[in-house]
């Protein structure tokens, strides 16, 4: 078809994505990162409202981080997540509504009420979970990683974590060990500049952590993390990597978070022009529209149509969250170990 | 010849119960320090390297903490590994994976995946290896709710209940001790599994019940036989598993006896030999005890490499013998 051969030809000099994936692809894309914006714009909200307690650590500004790097995985692909991992949760095919029960501590939600927001996790979309310990996710998405070679199954994992994990011993311990087995996993560091208050010039002896990588012979790769699609194609290239048998690859996402560490910030290690900065001139979401609007992939109209049907997913999430039943105090019990007969 | 008598030493056993564990489930594998050409630093693993190949006996880099993640994340995805600690006391470097993940994971994710590692410690004093090779740290795991923890104290367990473990859906730990490597006693052939989470009632008697677990099973058996000379009858419970523990065997057995006795290797306060005093007071055994409970334990020192402090640390059989003759004549 001539089509589809003027569509290639009118994409050559685009940028990746828009060479590799189709129109659709793409506005699912925009659709995603505004479902994760808006949940945690919902979440932030039914915090401040008392109807979810604890902590939570929102990812607002990070989410072309989140979705580039799940755009080349499939559904049997695996992750592991951080603290700040509801965007995570959502890339990798999580429904909202049942984030949000999770959040409201309710059956309905994918841990049942007794993860919460740190331990977020759908397994059956591969999601191994979200993490309360820095760098805990990452020995373990290299042992998926080692299942997946000796079960020969294909897979790949992906293990995300943030720029304070790059100073744990796990993550040495677990990049080295990948790289020793050549393992099919991807180690994504999203460098937000703060671990916690401490920024990465204060705490890491390197200047890119994606440096790191060269102690363990494997490719390091610094993105952008805020342009989706630079984030999807170093992911793509590393997802290739990895199934070809050719082992790890740590990629670097340089973001930012627009909120602070977590609920008890009160953002005195960072000025407001640099977060006023990142918000006006650097939003991911933003700027991964601006490209779709300019290459003609979508018009104000689809876009705004976009932001409808997400506001409308994350009213019925919450809703949904509301209505749904506490698990018993009786039940306190369950999951410490496999029931068995 | 009567396979049943056949003798094995403990190393021997638990070898045996891995070999046949790899055999019968192809996602059983192993992986530790040095387990592979070198055989274990206990020689536990010995040639299996050399009948399973190196993709499934895997000698890890000494990454205590990455090594059992990699086990964890395994096990969650389908797997089911055997990660052995080269020293029991370098399940410090690792305690981050076995108490926030491994027991965890199960809970935290509302029941959507089970964590079926087996991780093996080397554990317990005697040889000459002071203080950081050398503690008993059972209580520390056994401490940790979504944690299973045993210690067999003979070859037959050890074969029987490391196959449970391989078995068992959640993460179970393993304290074998090292001075029970050697020591040899009946296994039988082929496949049997022994329960985890039952104790066993090792000597029966009517004066005293002790509550030994691991190298102080025999010691505790040794003790009885030097006592029951003197008239003394000891019953010796083997505790075998301490999460989660077997109350009614003990609560039975003191009823029966009115005497109490705990005697463990490790440091003696806020251990075992607590846990099963205080469950014994919350039961209804308290009111048929006849004496004050006795716990004999580990000094509360480091493990000194002179070995003659060593041995003074923990518990040794006169000192049982001792303290059974004090308890049932009542000197205090």
């Amino acid at each position: 078809m001539a089509t589809a051969k003027a569509v290639a030809d009118s994409r050559a000099n685009l940028p990746f994505v828009y060479r590799q994936y189709s129109a659709e692809q793409l506005k699912q894309v925009l659709y995603k990162m505004y479902l994760i914006r808006r949940f945690e714009e919902g979440a932030e909200e039914s915090y401040t409202r008392g109807l979810i307690h604890g902590t939570m650590h929102l990812s607002i500004g990070q989410e072309a981080s989140a979705m580039g790097i799940c755009m080349p995985l499939g559904e049997d692909d695996q992750i592991t997540s951080t603290h700040r991992g509801h965007g995570h949760c959502i890339a990798k095919g999580a429904e909202v509504k049942r984030m949000f029960a999770e959040f409201f501590g309710k059956t309905t939600g994918y841990c049942k009420g007794r993860g919460g927001s740190m331990h977020i996790a759908d397994v059956a979309k591969g999601n191994l979970g979200a993490n309360g310990i820095v760098g805990g996710g990452i020995p373990i998405a290299v042992g998926a990683a080692l299942s997946s070679k000796m079960m020969k199954t294909g897979k790949v994992v992906v293990s995300f974590f943030g720029d304070g994990a790059n100073n744990e011993g796990a993550f040495h311990e677990a990049l080295n060990m990948a790289a020793v087995w050549k393992l099919p996993v991807i180690f994504v560091c999203e460098n937000n500049g703060y671990g916690m208050s401490t920024s990465t010039d204060r705490s890491t002896a390197v200047k890119n952590i994606a440096e790191r990588a060269a102690a363990y012979s494997m490719p390091g790769v610094i993105v952008n993390g805020n342009i989706f699609s630079e984030v999807a194609e170093a992911s793509y290239k590393a997802v290739e990597r990895a199934r070809a048998g050719e082992g790890p690859t740590l990629i670097e996402s340089k973001t930012y978070r627009h909120r602070g560490h977590s609920k008890s910030d009160r953002n005195r290690y960072r000025t407001k022009e640099e977060i006023e900065d990142w918000m006006s001139n650097r939003d991911p979401i933003t700027l991964f529209e601006n490209e779709l609007r300019e290459f003609g992939f979508i018009d104000d109209k689809g876009i705004e149509a976009i932001r409808e049907t997400v506001a409308q997913e994350i009213a019925d999430g919450i809703e949904f969250a509301k209505a749904s039943p506490s698990p018993d105090i009786s039940e306190t019990g369950n999951y410490v170990y496999t029931e068995q007969a | 010849m009567d396979a049943m008598v056949r003798e094995l030493s403990y190393a021997q056993a638990i070898q045996e119960a891995m070999a046949i564990a790899m055999d019968m489930d192809e996602r059983v594998f192993l992986m530790g320090e040095d387990i592979g050409v070198y055989g274990g630093a206990f020689q536990v693993t010995g040639d299996l390297v050399e009948r399973f190949g190196t993709e499934r006996v895997i000698d890890t880099p000494i990454s205590e903490l990455g090594g059992a993640g990699v086990a964890v994340g395994a096990a969650v995805t389908g797997m089911r590994p055997i990660f052995e600690f080269q020293f029991s006391d370098f399940a410090t470097l690792a305690m981050e994976q076995i108490v926030n993940q491994a027991a965890k994971m199960r809970f935290m994710l509302g029941g959507e995946v089970s964590v079926p590692v087996v991780m093996r410690f080397p554990a317990g004093s005697g040889t000459g290896a002071a203080a950081q090779h050398s503690q008993s740290l059972e209580a520390w795991l056994g401490h940790v709710p979504g944690l299973k923890v045993i210690q067999p104290a003979t070859p037959y367990d050890a074969k029987g209940m490391l196959l449970a473990a391989v078995a068992d859906p959640d993460p179970v730990m393993i304290f074998e001790h090292k001075l029970l490597y050697k020591a040899k006693g009946p296994v039988p052939e082929g496949y049997y599994t022994v329960p985890i989470g039952k104790a066993d009632i090792r000597r029966e008697g009517r004066d005293l019940t002790i509550v030994a677990t691991s190298i102080m099973v025999q010691k505790a058996l040794d003790a009885a036989a030097v006592l029951e000379a003197e008239g003394i009858d000891v019953e010796v419970v083997d505790l075998r598993t301490i999460r989660p523990m077997d109350k009614q065997t003990v609560i039975d057995s003191v009823k029966k006896t009115s005497r109490l006795m705990c005697v463990y290797e490790a440091v003696k306060t806020l251990g075992i030999g607590a846990e099963v005093s205080a469950m014994i007071a919350e039961s209804e055994a308290f009111d048929y005890l006849d004496a004050p409970i006795v716990r004999l334990g580990g000094a509360e020192t480091p493990i000194p490499y002179n070995p003659e402090l060593e041995k003074a640390t923990v518990p040794q059989v006169p000192d049982i013998i001792t303290a059974a003759r004090d308890l049932v004549k009542g000197v205090r």
